[in-house]
């Protein structure tokens, strides 16, 4: 249905607006010849579309303001902040550990990835970078890994349904539901994991965990392929992806893109390699480039980076099969979580050997407990600046304290939020269609662009 | 290991306070903290002080950040204990008074890359014939911070970015900080660069006082501060000069006030129970 919208149609949740530039037309599907009669009555090939915030097409809750001569786009300009629920806001009133659990929502396809920038900006606020236990540096790697290929799954995936291609959208979304799971058996939960926190992670590893990881690493060498013999070489593919959404090495450092993005032009930068953290200087990896610094490049990085992070996968496994029983939080007690919480019978986590401890041996257990679960720690003033190579590029957290026991300030350096200033360099004079698939190679998550 | 200690180190801990006599000083003009004082209640770090002189075993131990920083900058003054004043408070502890104090300026040598990456900017920035740029270094953490002026914030970011020696090409982003308690330079805004060519990370943190929150725009330096200028300014009220289009970027255009102050009035949570409401998360009992 379209119609010109005039005052007796008017919005009901919206105050009259005054349209000065021209006639307005709802577009609402199956309608683009009245939109064409309608615009020609007034001779301009000039439109401008308000594509989304509810689009499919649009990655989310994006809103994009195109200006079109005919079917080429001669602006582009992006409208955020239709999700932004005040995450960085809130967690300064909740207490470090607490942290954890509203980060991890920010960007829901890569919450490790939030977790683990965040438990490094404050562990170096405390000064106990060195003391993190390794079982715990290697499950956070393990995780991070395992949810890299979850988020290009997803990015891949998307960026296929939104040019049209239905396959690869359901065996992107097959394959991640796999990886999900993994993540369901370490930590308990698909998404919003809270499972990497500031001196270690809370939970060990649960049995079988290595076998469940083993059968998806074995699965997805399997699955890999099919994304190249569907992809790779497919000539509507290629005709979709070559050559749209170029952005050179000089737009990339200007505009402060990094990522596959930035590794599309050629250049390797990858912060894993470039400024190792948590124990990543002793993985065996390669970094992925492509020197074609279009979209079809970026698709391949993503895949070709699937199998470098199930190397790392692998050797993740390897470590942890002889890390049996290791700590996987800091021994230091003033900051580490006391109890190993399982699930009981009742379906409450709770730790049987921890509450008899405290409710039946130590008062001053009991204390020390309370005074944890309520207070928290402590960190000592000063600002840090925690840093991890994110699915989709650098991913930093800028915590501040002043000393007490909840973050002072949480800023969290997005690199959707940051990559998405790239879309108008990269679909201005090109096709409409095009728009979508220079976005869709961004891959930005709006729950992280708005946080 | 993160609770302070009680026992203090002496040099330390009276090279705070001769900046909070310092910082006190500047704001008053006129009164020495020194006398004793006349008139109206003292607000603040004076107040502190006065507490503080009474009773020395409630003065924080400087904490020992562990990357050298040699001075401590008193940004503001933590009261209680629980987030409870007046007659509510049973705990005894509602008359302790502690300085917020963030890691001061660092005595050279800095350690590192730092002593060269200083040395070259303020060769550079001479060599440009911009003035005193730089007011202090904090090497913290192993992370290096500079806090520059704001008049030549530009000239100082021309400087990173295209002198070779320095080449800090990349701007992660910019964010804002609120110090309500830090009288003066209230709002601060806090620049990421990254250094690829060399490697290296380096933070500019430039304070302005709330009555005055303009700093001018690096957009033209670092295309990509266009958005995180645009948050900022959102969030915190910074007015970024210069800036192509300074307009809100997540709160709706017509939003009143910036929501990331710590001065911005949050909402309760009206509960349908017998007409209770959950207070405000800054007004809700808390440790503080």
């Amino acid at each position: 249905m379209t119609s010109t919208q005039d005052a007796e149609r008017a919005d009901p949740y919206a105050q009259q607006s005054d349209y000065r530039s021209g006639p307005v037309f709802t577009v609402t599907g199956q309608d683009w010849d009245s939109v064409v009669s309608g615009a020609a009555e007034h001779d301009s090939e000039r439109v401008v579309v308000n594509m989304g915030p509810q689009h499919p097409s649009t990655h989310g809750v994006l809103r994009l303001i195109l200006e079109l001569e005919g079917e080429t786009v001669t602006e582009a300009r992006c409208g955020i902040g239709y999700l932004h629920t005040g995450i960085e806001k809130n967690m300064e009133y909740r207490n470090w550990v607490q942290g954890t659990t509203f980060c991890t929502r920010m960007d829901y396809l890569a919450p490790f990835h939030y977790e683990a920038a965040y438990a490094r900006g404050v562990e170096r606020l405390l000064g106990i970078e060195a003391d993190i236990p390794d079982k715990a540096l290697v499950m956070r790697v393990l995780l991070m890994e395992l949810n890299r290929i979850s988020s290009h799954l997803v990015a891949i995936a998307t960026g296929g349904l939104e040019i049209g291609a239905l396959t690869v959208m359901t065996i992107g979304f097959r394959e991640r539901e796999q990886c999900l799971d993994v993540f369901e058996l370490i930590t308990g939960l698909r998404m919003n994991h809270a499972f990497i926190r500031p001196g270690g992670v809370s939970q060990d590893l649960p049995h079988g965990a290595l076998d469940k990881v083993g059968d998806f690493v074995s699965l997805m060498k399997k699955r890999l392929p099919e994304y190249a013999a569907l992809c790779n070489a497919n000539p509507i593919f290629k005709a979709r992806l070559v050559d749209v959404g170029y952005l050179d090495l000089a737009g990339c450092l200007a505009l402060g893109i990094t990522g596959p993005v930035l590794r599309s032009t050629g250049y390797d930068w990858d912060l894993r390699k470039k400024q190792p953290y948590g124990g990543y200087e002793e993985y065996d990896f390669d970094v992925v480039t492509w020197d074609t610094a279009d979209a079809y490049g970026r698709f391949r990085i993503r895949v070709e980076e699937m199998w470098q992070s199930l190397r790392i996968i692998e050797q993740c496994a390897q470590r942890l099969q002889g890390m049996e029983g290791e700590p996987v939080m800091i021994g230091d007690k003033k900051i580490g979580w006391p109890a190993q919480l399982a699930v009981g019978s009742d379906g409450m986590g709770n730790s049987l050997d921890h509450i008899r401890h405290i409710m039946g041996e130590s008062m001053e257990a009991l204390i020390h407990h309370f005074k944890l679960v309520t207070e928290g720690f402590r960190v000592p003033a000063g600002q840090a600046y925690g840093v991890v190579e994110s699915p989709r590029g650098e991913l930093a957290c800028h915590v501040v304290s002043d000393g007490g026991t909840r973050p002072y300030r949480a800023h969290f350096r997005d690199p959707s939020f940051v990559n998405l200033q790239a879309a108008p360099a990269m679909s201005e004079g090109g096709q409409v269609a095009d728009v979508i698939v220079a976005v869709a190679s961004l891959d930005p998550v709006m729950g992280g662009v708005d946080r | 290991m993160t609770a302070p200690a009680d026992d203090s180190s002496e040099g330390g801990h009276s090279e705070a306070e001769r900046r909070l006599h310092e910082r006190t000083r500047s704001d008053d003009a006129g009164t020495s903290p020194d006398e004793p004082e006349t008139g109206t209640t003292p607000r603040g770090p004076e107040r502190d002080l006065g507490v503080r002189e009474q009773m020395p075993e409630n003065t924080v131990a400087p904490v020992d950040p562990g990357g050298g920083a040699a001075t401590f900058e008193v940004v503001g003054v933590r009261e209680g204990m629980f987030g409870v004043d007046g007659t509510g408070d049973t705990s005894g502890y509602g008359g302790l008074r502690r300085p917020v104090v963030m890691p001061g300026a660092t005595q050279r040598p800095f350690g590192g890359w730092f002593d060269e990456v200083a040395d070259q900017l303020a060769s550079g920035l001479r060599q440009t014939g911009t003035g005193d740029v730089v007011e202090r270094v904090v090497v913290d953490r192993g992370e290096m911070t500079v806090h520059v002026r704001r008049g030549h914030l530009l000239a100082t970011v021309r400087q990173l970015r295209d002198d070779a020696a320095l080449r800090f090409e990349f701007c992660s982003g910019v964010s804002g900080v609120h110090y309500p308690g830090d009288r003066g330079r209230e709002l601060h805004a806090v620049y990421h660069l990254l250094s690829m060519t060399h490697n290296r990370r380096l933070r500019l943190e430039v304070s302005v006082p709330d009555a005055d929150p303009h700093i001018p725009s690096v957009v033209s330096v670092y295309p990509t501060a266009d958005w995180h200028e645009r948050e900022t300014y959102d969030f915190f009220g910074i007015i970024f000069d210069g800036h192509p289009a300074l307009t809100r970027i997540m709160m709706p255009d017509d939003w009143p006030g910036h929501p990331q102050r710590k001065d911005y009035p949050l909402g309760g949570i009206p509960v349908e129970y017998k007409g209770a409401t959950i207070p405000p998360p800054d007004t809700r009992r808390a440790y503080s």
